[in-house]
């Protein structure tokens, strides 16, 4: 699947400009509320009308406004996922589930009702309706109805964003199984780079409408000359690496091409794929390798990039093994350690800095 | 029933309950249709429909009639070409008190359904749509249920009215004992003769106890069915 969008909308306030391609997998569009992100996969459903554009998917025509070219939006078969889901409040779970179903193409092999409420855990809740759900339970059946539409595309439009911090905790080992187990396209809408972090391989950067960027997440998530449009305190490269072991103690090794990496104890078995973010205000960096200190993880590294971030401070780029790097550091420090592309330092991690959102696979 | 009310008294009511059930039935397809079109449609004229639908509860119940007189009467506009076409006649007939009665409880019934529209969310149509749903199973499966409720308090409250209609109908249909004496025509008629009153306040009791079940009836189904559409 590849979905491929060129449109210009004008709304209250400002334009809205993106021209883009999503490669198969999930793609993130990120930027802050206010930005186009949802008018932008509104126009991918079919929700609403470019002022000028072209939406292609998989060759399909959804929308070209110089053709004259429109598909409404129940013949686009992209499932959607509201933000606060939108269950129909007379139909039970079950009934909800099996909505598309009765519109979905014959013969189109999607996964069937067992698979999805195996998937989603939602096994308890098929007899009841959707007013004595709770938020998380919604969002998962939400999540569960589009996908029995037997969509092409699906389409999440914060689907966390309603959700208190347990609750996202709860859906988010969800959406990664959906992600690895359907191989289903996924655009997900965001404003946390957490998420984005977790879930995407590829990613959009919408700021007032304008499309700042859209690239790979471990490329774009380590450029620190888009940092400050993502947000200096959320500005974090993504780090992949495996499970190798628990130790005794409670810490888990996790190897990278940046060499082995310390964390208070994960769930999983050594193996697993490991996604990390580690936030650029996370990293210290020195010019020897520091001795008696009490982080945990020391990395070699080299600076490819320095970058002002618009306040006291700079953003600096590191090329650890192979594996991006960002640290964020103040011009006083900079200045005192001479940083200078091409460096050699050492990046300084302590274990307990990534939060557990921080890690998924 | 039938022992307790004269035959005369029977006829009234009888006849009532068939002009009332009809005019209710006949008209609540076009009044969710109404309703649909004053709550959601963005169209020239709108005004002018809003007006005209509320325009039989404002006016006095008699130019109502006379107006439908006017243009139903076997030498209206309209009345001519059913005559002529159908062999269809309204006027001073129990067909013409069906119509008088629709139209004067529409505004009730338009009233009630679209307030069960501008209720519904829009968002859930939408969502609806992204699953596959062709707009006219939008409305089958997600619209309809919602505003049920609401077309059913809308028909009881045509039905209510229809049963109480007097002016427009008297004017329209005239007050034939056994062919277009309603229940409140009869009432008013036995009135006005020596002797009357008891048959009259046996209508006056038949008529109470109609609203009482049609209003107890419609809080209890209006009751269940919310519940329904809260989702609970």
């Amino acid at each position: 699947m590849t979905l491929q969008v060129d449109l210009t909308h004008r709304l209250p306030g400002f334009t809205l400009r993106a021209a883009f391609q999503a490669p198969p997998g999930v793609t993130a569009v990120f930027g802050a509320s206010g930005a186009g992100k949802t008018t932008l996969v509104h126009a991918v459903a079919g929700l609403l009308r470019p002022d000028r554009g072209r939406i292609t998917c998989d060759g399909t025509v959804l929308c070209d406004t110089a053709a004259g070219q429109w598909l409404p939006p129940h013949r686009r078969r992209i499932g959607y996922v509201f933000q606060e889901g939108r269950l129909f409040p007379h139909l039970t779970v079950r009934q909800n589930l099996l909505y598309g179903r009765w519109f979905a193409p014959r013969g189109a092999n999607g996964p069937d009702l067992a698979q999805v409420v195996d998937l989603l855990g939602i096994g308890a809740l098929l007899a009841r309706r959707p007013g004595t759900l709770s938020g998380g339970e919604k969002q998962r059946v939400a999540i569960g109805r589009a996908m029995l539409a037997c969509p092409r595309l699906l389409l999440l439009d914060e689907p966390l964003a309603a959700l208190d911090a347990a609750r996202k905790a709860e859906i988010l080992p969800y959406l990664e199984r959906l992600r690895d187990e359907t191989g289903l396209p996924m655009l997900l809408v965001s404003h946390a780079l957490s998420e984005v972090a977790r879930l995407a391989g590829h990613l959009v950067v919408l700021d007032h409408g304008q499309m700042i960027a859209a690239g790979a997440v471990e490329t774009l998530l380590s450029d620190p000359a888009l940092a400050p449009h993502l947000g200096l305190r959320a500005a974090g490269a993504v780090i992949e690496g495996r499970l190798a072991q628990h130790d005794p103690d409670g810490l888990s090794r996790i190897d990278t091409a940046a060499g082995p990496l310390w964390l208070p104890q994960i769930a999983g078995q050594p193996g697993a794929r490991v996604r990390l973010r580690v936030l650029a205000q996370d990293v210290m960096l020195a010019l020897t390798r520091p001795t008696a200190i009490s982080a945990q993880n020391i990395l070699p590294a080299r600076i490819t990039a320095l970058q002002p971030d618009g306040a006291s401070g700079l953003l600096v780029q590191l090329d650890a093994g192979g594996a991006p790097l960002l640290a964020h550091v103040t011009n006083r420090a900079a200045a005192a350690l001479a940083l200078a592309p091409g460096l050699p330092v050492f990046a300084v991690i302590k274990a307990v800095a990534p939060a557990p959102e921080d890690l998924g696979r | 029933m039938e022992g307790w009310l004269t035959p005369a008294e029977w006829q009234a009511v009888a006849l009532s309950l068939r002009v009332s059930a009809l005019a209710t039935a006949l008209s609540l397809p076009l009044g969710i249709a109404v309703a649909l079109a004053l709550a959601r449609g963005r169209f020239p004229g709108r005004g002018l429909l809003n007006g005209l639908v509320h325009l039989p509860l404002i006016l006095p119940p008699v130019v109502t009639g006379y107006l439908l007189l006017l243009t139903f009467g076997r030498k209206g506009p309209v009345g001519a070409l059913l005559d002529q076409w159908f062999g269809v006649v309204l006027a001073f007939r129990w067909t013409g008190a069906v119509l008088a009665a629709a139209v004067m409880a529409f505004p009730l019934m338009v009233r009630a359904i679209r307030l069960s529209v501008e209720a519904v969310d829009p968002r859930l149509e939408q969502a609806a749509a992204t699953l596959g749903a062709p707009r006219i199973m939008v409305f089958a499966t997600v619209t309809l249920p919602l505003i049920l409720p609401g077309v059913l308090a809308g028909a009881v409250l045509g039905f209510a009215k229809a049963m109480g209609e007097f002016g427009a109908t008297i004017t329209f249909v005239s007050s034939i004992p056994g062919q277009t004496q309603t229940l409140p025509s009869a009432i008013y008629a036995f009135l006005q003769v020596p002797g009357g009153e008891p048959s009259a306040l046996r209508l006056v009791a038949v008529s109470v106890a109609v609203a009482l079940v049609a209003l107890a009836l419609s809080e209890w189904l209006g009751r269940a069915l919310a519940r329904r559409v809260a989702g609970a």
